[in-house]
């Protein structure tokens, strides 16, 4: 009824082109930007930052970047950690030696060299595919773990090897460190989301995302219309990257402010990306979005439902917590094994025939 | 997705609604699941013990009932700020983590908060230093304690020389694993030992590598960092290559019973450090008997009363329970806040006399805290494993560190610390 194509006249092109056809999801979108930067701001508090709000956001950043990888360039990667780890290192390497330079800037660059490091790992695509490049990205994942542990350089020579993030302002706020308000931590990692989904979503729209599909769809056929895997698989690395390595940055500054690789950035880590990827749509934005939010928040909302709410004893609260998460995620994939985007592009699809579904 | 929110919402509200009363909240960050569970779970029943004790036989501390919430880490450091940020909105006193990753990600945090962090034996090791660290306290011991007591237990066995040894540090490679390695390296230089450095990757179930390693290059000694499931195989790995157990001393957490028992008799002659006695023999184990265990209050399953860990689970909540006490003589209330508690744990004195009216005579050692000092006198005993009485014995008395090689350690660390958070000395 109210979502419709019929009534909402395009006149030009570029009207015609946008991201939103349809004047319901327009307004959704603004309501939604709305919320996000006007009301939550003013009523989030540290648990709800730093316990929902700021790991949603960074896990939303990886997601999207894994995405632009492995969901639209077709790139199998479990080097999500490893990645994650050069923007953690870069970011604190760069926070400790330039300290007069804006954080904001960091993050970027630690994204930079992060898209830099990921070129040099995705050259193998070029000749290997599938499996056999999981298999090489694996080997990134397990040899930038090892090389974070093993030269000291890359912690500044710290007794027990963990990084430790300075504070740092942005307009007079602090972003990172202790004294970092809810709302600024939230603010920070939100701005830099909806630039980089806004970026992510508008290369996928564009020549550069449609190459990369083409390359996903069949590499063979791609190359004969003219599309150069090297750029193009080359690119979608270096973009992957970048993305990643901005979530790395602000995984390890902005939300836990001290990190050791092999914990944090372990094959763990990887493996969490790679399924919210998954669960949330491969080739998709809103389902980077969506992965992230089921695999974030599921288990905070069942901790607190079966601890909290229940009174259960926290050790079988946690098993069962692993057990309903695992339970859920199987019944996803049989149920809808394009994930939960194409639960929401079904319930489009239905809401535009809707009330004549014949 | 709306909905999600919805009910979280709801479940948030829960969880923010349940503590409402004025009781002194002690959180209890523990991890009963994961690769280290087999040290977390004996370590938090312990502590979470004593406070039930304290409870129901003395209705509580100054008559104060103490709330001990429990909030599952995992060791897993995200968890752990989940935990941090969910228990202190409750009013929490002080945390004890028992994990050296969320120590590091809890110091700036507390700092910022105002709440005290305890840390027995583990942690950042600098925190010893009370002039940078504030809101830390590790006494009775750290980790640069302990290397330094292991290291005076060789040459005691060795006629005071170690001149031409070779000494091989099996670790965790984590923050945890690396503590010792700066000091062993001073050690090193001042006693003329050569140190091998030999990593395993967390967790450690997978350590065939490292003692081929060890196997090939025979080293004198093995000291050894370990946790969770790490020790069992570590101490299981060096009776297969035959390695004599003697000569093989693990640090305090390594050191539990869950860690020998399963590699047999092969375990048997195993050396670990230990800051505390052991065993059933102290009278506090009848009151929690009488009070805890029959009225059926214990926590955890109720099986690991008396175990090395549980020992030292109990240890670290005395240890938090006579600060409190010493926060409400000094504040002149009972119902403390947390600056108050950071007070009392400076101002901080067990003597011998005081253990022995809690029930724990001769249990670990005495130490007086004050501004300067957060980090005890840290001596330690040398424990070995007897695999057919299936039992701890202390093989020798309290070791003194050696305090002028750590001193300036701890110096220079703490300095490097306060530059970094931009803090300045207190105590002048």
């Amino acid at each position: 009824m109210f979502y419709r194509e019929a009534g909402d006249f395009k006149t030009t092109y570029p009207e015609d082109a946008q991201t939103f056809p349809i004047q319901f999801d327009r307004v959704r979108y603004y309501a939604v930007l709305a919320i996000a930067f006007g009301v939550i701001p003013f009523f989030i508090n540290d648990y709800w930052a730093n316990a929902v709000f700021v790991p949603f956001l960074i896990y939303a950043i990886a997601a999207i970047g894994l995405n632009i990888l492995t969901g639209y360039c077709g790139q199998v990667s479990l080097g999500t950690g490893g990645f994650m780890a050069v923007g953690a290192y870069a970011c604190y390497k760069l926070m400790t030696s330039f300290p007069e330079v804006s954080i904001l800037i960091h993050v970027l660059l630690a994204g930079g060299i992060t898209a830099c490091v990921g070129v040099l790992f995705g050259l193998p695509s070029l000749r290997i595919k599938g499996f056999y490049l999981a298999v090489a990205t694996l080997a990134a994942q397990f040899f930038l773990v090892w090389l974070f542990n093993k030269v000291p350089w890359f912690y500044n020579y710290s007794a027990s090897g963990q990084i430790n993030s300075p504070e740092r302002t942005v307009l007079g706020h602090f972003v990172t460190g202790p004294n970092t308000s809810a709302a600024a931590k939230y603010l920070f990692c939100l701005v830099i989301l909806f630039a980089l989904a806004w970026v992510a979503r508008n290369l996928t729209r564009g020549t550069i995302g449609r190459r990369w599909m083409a390359i996903r769809d069949m590499d063979i056929a791609a190359e004969i219309i003219g599309v150069n895997p090297l750029t193009a698989k080359l690119s979608a690395f270096a973009v992957s990257s970048f993305f990643i390595g901005v979530a790395g940055a602000l995984f390890f500054a902005v939300y836990l402010g001290a990190a050791e690789v092999g914990e944090v950035f372990g094959i763990n880590k990887s493996f969490l990306v790679l399924f919210m990827v998954i669960i949330g749509g491969l080739g998709s934005i809103f389902g980077s979005f969506a992965g992230a939010a089921f695999l974030v928040l599921l288990p905070v909302f069942l901790k607190n439902v079966l601890v909290e709410g229940m009174g259960w004893p926290t050790d079988l609260a946690a098993h069962i917590e692993l057990m309903i998460v695992g339970g859920l995620i199987v019944v996803f994939l049989i149920l809808e094994p394009h994930g939960l985007a194409q639960l929401w592009r079904l319930t489009k699809e239905k809401l535009r025939l809707w009330p004549f579904p014949h | 997705m709306k909905t999600t929110f919805a009910t979280l919402a709801v479940a948030a509200m829960i969880a923010v609604a349940a503590p409402a009363s004025a009781d002194l909240v002690v959180p209890n960050l523990s991890y009963r699941t994961g690769p280290f569970a087999a040290g977390g779970i004996p370590y938090a029943d312990g502590f979470t013990d004593y406070f039930t004790l304290l409870n129901e036989r003395d209705g509580g501390i100054g008559g104060e009932k103490v709330v001990v919430p429990e909030c599952e880490t995992a060791y897993n450091t995200e968890k752990g700020v989940e935990c941090y940020e969910a228990t202190k909105g409750q009013g929490a006193l002080v945390y004890n983590p028992l994990s050296t990753g969320i120590t590091y990600q809890l110091i700036p945090k507390v700092s910022a908060d105002g709440i005290s962090l305890y840390t027995p034996g583990y942690g950042r090791t600098s925190a010893a230093n009370g002039k940078v660290f504030e809101w830390v306290f590790n006494y009775p011991a750290n980790y640069w304690d302990g290397a330094s007591v292991a290291v005076k237990h060789l040459l005691d066995e060795n006629g005071g020389s170690l001149e031409g040894k070779t000494i091989a540090l099996v670790y965790h490679n984590s923050a945890y694993g690396k503590e010792p390695i700066r000091t062993l390296t001073e050690l090193s230089k001042k006693h003329g030992f050569k140190l091998t450095e030999i990593p395993v990757d967390s967790p450690g179930q997978e350590q065939k590598s490292q003692w081929l390693q060890i196997r090939r290059e025979k080293p004198d000694y093995v000291l050894f960092w370990g946790w969770g499931v790490m020790n069992q195989v570590a101490v299981q790995e060096a009776g297969n290559i035959r390695f004599p157990m003697e000569n093989m001393i693990g640090v305090w957490w390594s050191g539990s019973e869950n860690d020998v028992t399963a590699a047999g008799a092969g375990a048997n002659g195993y050396k670990s450090l230990a800051m505390h006695g052991t065993g059933m023999d102290y009278p506090v184990y009848a009151d929690l008997k009488q009070y805890v265990q029959d009225a059926g209050k214990a926590a955890g399953a109720g099986d690991q009363v008396g175990s090395v860990l549980y020992s030292r689970g109990m240890y670290a909540a005395m240890v938090i329970s006579e600060a409190i006490r010493k926060a409400q003589e000094l504040a002149g209330t009972s119902a403390v806040n947390a600056a108050q508690v950071r007070d009392g744990f400076e101002a901080l004195e067990i003597t011998e006399e005081r253990m022995a009216e809690l029930g724990l005579p001769n249990f670990g050692q005495p130490f007086a805290a004050s501004c300067e000092d957060h980090g005890g006198p840290g001596a330690g005993m040398i424990q070995q494993w007897d695999a057919s009485a299936g039992k701890w014995n202390l093989i020798t008395d309290f070791i003194a560190p050696d305090d002028e090689v750590l001193d300036a350690l701890v110096l220079e660390d703490s300095a490097a610390y306060a530059a970094e958070a931009g803090l300045t000395e207190r105590c002048n």
